[in-house]
């Protein structure tokens, strides 16, 4: 085994844990839900909290984009009704309730975790792991393989 | 041993293929609804023969129902209407029209062009009713059984071939079709 191989080898695991915290990091705390402001039809707060909630929804007539994003029929329904339940004070947990007890959990573009979606949630990791277990394995076998196994170094080291 | 390694990257290939394979065969347009199995929303609606007459899920109680979402402007709707002129004329229970989204005027001249196989059709004009229905693309058509529950909900025009293997079974297991 050359030092230049397991070091570029040392390299890529580590970016890959790097990868990994980072998009751990990007999920982020959930933000709590604020109180429900009974202000007039054009309140900023209140419409960047419609978008807000609107952008975890998708749209079942455009599955590809958002309510936020889309400007289907159903999706600017979907949106009023959003605000309508904001200006009540419903919270944003009791929205996205209304919303899968009428179209599903397929609303929610952040699916539950439960035993349906465990493979879903899980099975990157748990795809990730054993690539790593796999990698650390090779590395150990060649580690243990004699020199003349191997093609000697260009540079004669 | 060491000469059957090869078969693990084969596997692993077929295991792939196989999951994309199902991927082909989904379509992704059919939502599964969370209403089947619950009670039907309630609703108060007015008629659309006398709109100042209201109909509310309480005065379908008792039997079976068919309920079909359309609208005037709503082109598979006309594709769909003779079958459901047809099955509107076999079953022994009233098939109810909800006009979603629809101009009165317009729905009134779509039924009298096309026929009112209708028992009643209920003016949804605001969309609220349908979306507590989850109602997400018209025609949709439900099955709602005399406890007022919703037994089948089919999204997307009727075909003979939806009615045949779907529908009519299951109206003839709830004692609505003869």
């Amino acid at each position: 085994m050359t030092r230049m191989g397991a070091s570029m080898l040392r390299a890529a695991l580590s970016a890959l844990v790097l990868l990994w915290a980072g998009a751990a990091l990007a999920q982020g705390p959930v933000a709590p839900a604020a109180p429900a402001s009974a202000a007039a039809a054009v309140d900023p707060e209140l419409e960047a909290r419609v978008l807000k909630i609107s952008a975890g929804l998708r749209c079942l007539v455009c599955q590809n984009q958002t309510i936020a994003d889309s400007n289907a029929d159903l999706a600017v329904d979907l949106r009023n009704q959003v605000r309508e339940m904001l200006e009540r004070g419903d919270t944003p947990q009791q929205i996205n309730d209304y919303m899968t007890a009428r179209y599903g959990d397929f609303v929610l573009y952040k699916p539950p975790v439960k035993s349906s979606t465990a493979l879903l949630w899980y099975g990157p990791a748990a795809l990730l792991v054993l690539a790593v277990l796999v990698l650390v394995w090779i590395i150990r076998r060649r580690t243990k393989l004699p020199a003349d196994r191997f093609e000697p170094d260009p540079d004669g080291n | 041993m060491k000469s059957l390694r090869f078969l693990i990257p084969i596997a692993l290939f077929g295991v792939l293929v196989w999951f994309l394979f199902r991927g082909l065969s989904l379509n992704p347009r059919e939502v599964p609804s969370p209403l089947i199995g619950k009670p039907a929303p309630a609703f108060t609606l007015p008629r659309l023969d006398d709109p100042q007459k209201t109909m509310q899920r309480e005065d379908f109680a008792g039997k079976p129902w068919v309920m079909n979402v359309w609208a005037s402007w709503c082109a598979p709707c006309r594709e769909e209407h003779p079958l459901v002129i047809d099955l509107a004329r076999r079953v022994k229970v009233p098939v109810v029209g909800l006009n979603y989204k629809d101009r009165p005027g317009d729905a009134r001249n779509w039924l009298e062009r096309l026929g009112n196989p209708y028992a009643a059709t209920l003016i949804d004009f605001d969309g609220k009713v349908g979306i507590d229905f989850g109602v997400y693309g018209v025609p949709e058509t439900f099955v709602i059984d005399a406890q007022g529950v919703v037994r089948y909900k089919h999204v997307g025009p009727l075909t003979p071939q939806v009615l045949r293997e779907k529908i009519e079974p299951l109206l003839k297991q709830l004692g609505a079709l003869g």
